[in-house]
């Protein structure tokens, strides 16, 4: 018999390398108590977490926790079924109620996870011989949308308003187009030009999708994300974002004012062959959202936050993705897998958490370490964050390999 | 030299700076088996081919173009 799992080998070698040298599995963490959504116990040692993407720290909200609870005692467990089945709980509706106010828009969609809310957007909405239009950068969530559906593919660079011009310019007028977009890369942090991209979208006749998980909550007079803040939200004709972020739990969604959205529900299969999130998480989900809404005071704390670790990072000599912060996720440059590793490896050890990051997940081949910040860290956390990064790259000699 | 040896040549100079195993190349040379590259290494690769003939070349038809002569011949033919 041919082992299926030959073709990993090469992965597990160096999976196995990486363990070999005495570092801790950056892919094995366990968090054995979650005290907050800054710190955690790992290993038996009080860690502040820095990579969590919990940027508005809405996990233990007393307000969130009690929905979650009322829910979970009067639905129960789960819903054991799909959303167009018998996986439609009143909870679901008010999930989908609060998610049309957030955004003020007609239609609101919510599937079991982020992944799947793309997967199912790219896939359905563009069929045989239309076009997606999508961003180098993309998540992997949108590539495997397209993977899934039938449409045809084109790629454009990164974040470039004339790269994507020439590529639309080269399709047929006549074709449907899908362009899609994200208002945060998470890799490196930055944020999307939206408003030239969508100008040239629209000049193209292309619908456009903006993924805001990574820029719901804190972005824009609302919190809807990016787009709101570049003042585009007339040209975005579908949202896709994410409950596992901002908003703390686990889902994923897509708003819209399309007056034939509904449709979807049918005929997206993502959406309609998989079970519907249990009652405790949408309900967990729909007053976070509420909440969100008037955070104000919140997402002003984050963004003192991100400029307090930006600037502090910088100012010890460590090279970041961005040259200023521009969303909640701050990306430390690292020279090569080893040095990312031993770096990742001394900051847990002192009892920070961040992501590591490497090739093929990072574009252009870089190694990270990712930090994502929450409105909930205290400005004497991120002090003992710069202090202990200072110590793991004099530790590893960050800045003489680099040098 | 007719189209498609012209078009050959000049996919082989696009090439040349991503080899970076230094591996020979020729018609049947493989970009994932023989010369080890990523998936985004293809799709730069593909970027850069679409701005050099002005064409449009889905990556959903990468999966059936594993050889530079598969790729040549998918330019020759976009390309007209």
């Amino acid at each position: 018999m041919t082992d299926l799992l030959a073709k990993f080998d090469g992965l597990i070698a160096e999976h196995a390398g990486l363990l070999t040298a005495g570092v801790r599995d950056p892919f094995g963490i366990v968090m054995e108590k979650v005290l907050s959504p800054t710190e955690a116990i790992i290993k038996g040692q009080h860690t502040i977490l820095l990579g969590t993407y919990n940027y508005m720290g809405m996990t233990f909200d007393p307000d969130v926790i009690a929905a979650g609870e009322t829910a979970l005692r009067d639905f129960g467990a789960g819903t054991t079924g799909s959303r167009v089945l018998n996986g439609t709980y009143q909870t679901h509706k008010e999930c989908e109620e609060a998610l049309k106010d957030f955004y003020a828009m007609d239609h609101a969609m919510v599937f079991s996870t982020g992944y799947q809310a793309n997967l199912g957007m790219v896939s359905t909405l563009a069929g045989k011989n239309e076009f997606v239009i999508l961003d180098a950068d993309s998540h992997a969530s949108i590539y495997d949308g397209c993977a899934m559906g039938n449409a045809d593919i084109v790629r454009f660079r990164h974040n470039s308003a004339e790269d994507l011009e020439k590529r639309l310019r080269r399709l047929p007028p006549e074709a449907g187009k899908l362009v899609v977009l994200e208002g945060v890369y998470s890799m490196l942090g930055d944020i999307a030009p939206l408003k030239d991209l969508c100008a040239i979208a629209k000049a193209h006749d292309a619908t456009v999708l903006v993924d805001e998980a990574h820029g719901m909550g804190f972005f824009g007079e609302h919190g809807r994300g990016v787009y709101e803040a570049a003042g585009v939200a007339d040209q975005v004709d579908f949202v896709v974002g994410t409950f596992s972020k901002s908003v703390g739990t686990v889902g994923g969604f897509c708003v819209s004012n399309h007056p034939k959205f509904e449709i979807l529900r049918l005929v997206c299969r993502p959406y309609t062959f998989t079970a519907s999130l249990p009652p405790a998480v949408v309900a967990c989900a729909a007053t976070s959202i509420r909440k969100l809404m008037h955070s104000h005071n919140k997402r002003q704390h984050l963004w003192e936050n991100t400029r307090l670790l930006h600037g502090g990072l910088k100012a010890r000599g460590f090279r970041l993705a961005t040259e200023t912060p521009e969303s909640a996720i701050v990306s430390v440059l690292m020279p090569d897998q080893e040095t990312t590793v031993r770096m990742w490896s001394a900051l847990i050890e002192m009892g920070v958490y961040v992501n590591m990051s490497r090739p093929p997940a990072t574009p252009a081949g870089v190694f990270l370490l990712r930090c994502s910040i929450c409105a909930e860290h205290r400005a004497d956390q991120i002090e003992t964050v710069l202090a202990r990064f200072a110590d793991a790259a004099a530790a590893t000699g960050l800045f003489r390999a680099a040098a | 030299m007719t189209n498609r040896d012209a078009i050959y040549a000049r996919i082989l100079e696009l090439i040349e700076p991503i080899n970076a195993k230094g591996v020979p190349l020729a018609e049947g040379t493989t970009f994932a088996g023989d010369m080890e590259l990523d998936s985004l290494t293809v799709m730069d690769l593909v970027a850069n081919i679409e701005d050099e003939w002005d064409i449009v070349m889905p990556l959903n038809m990468l999966p059936d173009l594993e050889t530079i002569g598969q790729v040549a011949d998918a330019v020759a033919k976009l390309a007209k």
